[in-house]
């Protein structure tokens, strides 16, 4: 829902990043306010994973100029816990394993990691089952999945309603969704958008980054963004999704080859 | 025993012929300090005898033999031992470290011989045997028994196994008879103190048809003394018999532990063993068994956790000569500092082993870049009708699992120490005894 006057959650000024040396990003502008769904669509390479990775702050990405505020800090300078605890939260394409850590317990570190960070005090065993059991209700999860290893043995469409799972619990203000409904089933992309649509509120938002405009039908953006050589080249409501899928994105690069020219 | 001016005339010589020589004069230092330590009423002359004539044979170990490549023990070569006497230790000290679960099942050794004020043996069942070789030795159809095993199991001749066959001063005998069970798990607490001292603690469990037991043998030391334990433990289990055993290592940092483990099976009998090593300077822990009968059941757990100079080194053998054998093998290991881990696991599968299943997974997590991992799995499989799987793996931690963590909000460095407890959990949560369990983890947690 786009309000004007709602607190910027995410500005994002001439981001320049580099992995092993190559430069990725190259000057990308991004304007998140509370309240907003903003969709990333774009061609492989065009940097869109890249754009989700730097924001978490993975190590492997050096962030070689501009600035990235979030809620009025600039979080380039912090830890990736620290990026997450302020309320950054990025959904992974492909979610890790990590064998002999139960789900359950996974989680709730992280909660109280969260909590600590508030200053709050951990939350007490029993009372963080009952709001897991809560939680587990958005992405329609059976509790049996709670005691096995993280994401270990997980088909694609658990692995990803696990990710919602974890957003549902840790009630990010910024959530990134990275290619989470790539390889899903359509009752399975209907599970996470259902998921993802409950977690919504005038005081978050979210950026879907997918390469299928499907997603789009069911989460519905209130902007498209068109990312190309690592920045975003247009911007546009819904329906640039829409014509995207009809007509493909050599249409648009053509255009803004033509720009760039003139 | 040498006196310290021969010690030094024989380290003053460099060639390798003389090397050998010192290395047959060591040996002879230790045989006759183990023998001298051998108590009047234990002398078991026979098997004594046996075992001696066994070592005439051989020479103390060195890295230019194959079982002892990586293992180097030649520091010993300098340190004049003198047999470990037996004696106390505060009851205090030992509180901490009784199982509540083995309440009433617990035997403490100190130095290698049974303590009787700080074992307490009242929850043991009617027909079951729990005590003392040397006390026990007065029972004259007992020891007719126990003498048809006690030092029999196949690969006795090797040499700490016949040197600790030589000069044991005391031994704990279970014995289980047929369709006895004890619930209540047994601990034994094998302690050593001294400075310059050789422990050798011995064990014989006989577990007969379709008897149940759970044992838990807990090696502890504390200090930087130079000591070394060599303990020898010989499990016979007959048919149907089922045993689960932990054996936990966690001796000073001084102490040089010398372990061997063999298990004897007859058929449809099931052995499960967890092997734990935290502790020692150097350790080496000899696991064998062996198959005298069909369908047995074979699960081996290793874990070892070393870091600064600590060296530890697990040398398995699973024998399979009959049908229908199953051998589950996994053993994990953390290396930090400059710590050496070794593991050597064959797994023998002979032309008469058919229908049998076997699998070995070798995996060591290395913390540091001064740390080292050797492993050798080895599947000797001559029988065709066998379901077979191994592989060994070495990795550090990765980094895309710690950033995942991190992206949650979980610092790097805990997101690393969780990572380390889930990759040793998985072998300690094989112990059935909870509070050993969570004492083990509790060390894990504490890894930085």
């Amino acid at each position: 829902m786009i309000n004007e006057h709602s607190e910027i959650i995410l500005s994002v000024k001439n981001l320049h990043a580099n992995v092993d040396g190559t430069e990725i990003l190259k000057g990308l502008n991004l304007e998140v306010r509370a309240g907003e769904i903003h969709a990333i669509m774009g061609l492989n390479g065009s940097g869109k994973s890249t754009f989700s990775k730097v924001l978490a702050g993975h190590p492997d990405y050096e962030v070689t100029a501009g600035d990235v505020v979030f809620k009025s800090e600039n979080i380039l300078n912090l830890e990736p816990h620290e990026r997450a605890t302020a309320g950054v939260f990025l959904a992974f394409q492909y979610p890790l394993e990590i064998p002999g850590v139960s789900n359950r317990d996974f989680l709730r570190v992280a909660y109280n990691a969260h909590r600590k960070a508030r200053g709050e005090e951990e939350i007490d065993v029993f009372d963080f089952d009952d709001l897991l059991d809560e939680r587990l209700s958005v992405v329609k999860m059976d509790a049996s999945f709670l005691d096995r290893s993280v994401n270990e043995g997980f088909s694609g469409g658990e692995k990803k309603r696990n990710e919602i799972l974890q957003m549902a619990l840790l009630e990010p203000a910024l959530a990134i969704l990275d290619e989470t409904d790539s390889g899903l089933d359509i009752d399975a992309l209907k599970i996470v958008a259902n998921g993802v649509n409950q977690l919504i509120t005038p005081d978050n938002a979210v950026v879907l980054i997918t390469h299928y405009q499907r997603l789009l039908d069911y989460i519905v953006p209130d902007y498209v963004h068109v990312m190309a050589e690592g920045r975003i080249i247009t911007t546009g409501g819904k329906e640039l999704a829409l014509e995207l899928e009809s007509r493909g994105y050599e249409w648009i690069l053509a255009e803004h080859r033509a720009e760039a020219v003139a | 025993m040498a006196n310290s001016s021969d010690l030094n005339a024989i380290l003053a010589m460099p060639t390798t012929a003389s090397l050998t020589e010192q290395r047959d004069a060591y040996l002879k230092t230790l045989i006759a300090t183990a023998k001298a330590a051998v108590p009047t009423d234990l002398a078991l002359a026979d098997l004594r005898t046996r075992a001696a004539a066994l070592l005439k044979e051989e020479t103390f170990p060195s890295t230019r033999q194959e079982d002892w490549r990586f293992t180097d023990l030649s520091a010993l070569l300098s340190v004049n031992f003198a047999a470990a006497e037996a004696s106390t230790v505060a009851e205090s000290a030992i509180d901490p470290l009784r199982l509540p679960e083995t309440t009433g099942a617990q035997i403490v050794v100190v130095n290698g011989v049974f303590n009787a004020e700080l074992s307490q043996l009242e929850q043991l069942p009617e027909g079951a045997t729990v005590g003392s070789l040397r006390q026990l030795s007065q029972n004259a159809d007992l020891m007719t028994k126990l003498q048809t095993r006690l030092g029999q199991a196949s690969g006795s001749h090797e040499v700490f196994t016949a040197l600790n066959t030589v000069g044991f001063q005391d031994a704990v005998v279970i014995y289980l008879p047929r369709n006895g069970v004890i619930d209540t798990p047994v601990q034994i607490l094998y302690i050593h103190q001294g400075q310059d001292t050789l422990a050798q603690p011995r064990c014989l469990v006989v577990a007969e048809t379709s008897s149940a037991l759970t044992l838990v043998e807990d090696f502890w030391s504390t200090g930087d003394e130079v000591r070394l334990t060599n303990a020898v433990t010989e499990i016979w289990l007959e048919a149907n018999a089922q045993f689960t055993h932990s054996r936990i290592q966690r001796e000073g940092a001084g102490t040089y532990h010398i372990g061997k483990t063999v298990i004897t099976q007859a058929r449809d009998s099931q052995y499960i063993g967890t092997a734990v090593d935290f502790g020692a300077k150097l350790a080496r822990h000899n696991w064998e068994t062996y198959q005298t009968g069909e369908q047995t059941t074979t699960k081996l757990y290793g874990l070892g956790a070393i870091t600064n100079a600590q060296h530890a080194d697990t040398h398995s053998l699973v024998a399979l000569i009959h049908p229908y054998g199953t051998v589950e093998q996994q053993h994990k290991s953390i290396v930090d500092g400059k710590a050496h881990s070794v593991f050597n696991g064959r797994v023998v599968v002979a032309q008469k082993a058919q229908q049998t299943s076997a699998s070995q997974l070798n995996r060591n997590l290395l913390l540091s870049d001064k740390a080292r991992v050797d492993t050798k799995p080895q599947l000797e499989i001559v029988a065709d009708d066998v379901k077979c799987a191994h592989g060994a793996t070495v990795s550090q931690l990765q980094a895309d699992e710690i950033f995942y963590l991190q992206s949650r909000g979980i610092r790097a460095a805990q997101a690393q120490r969780l990572l380390i407890y889930a990759f040793a959990m998985e072998m300690l949560e094989r112990i059935p005894l909870e509070s050993l369990r969570s004492t083990l983890a509790e060390r894990i947690t504490q890894w930085t």
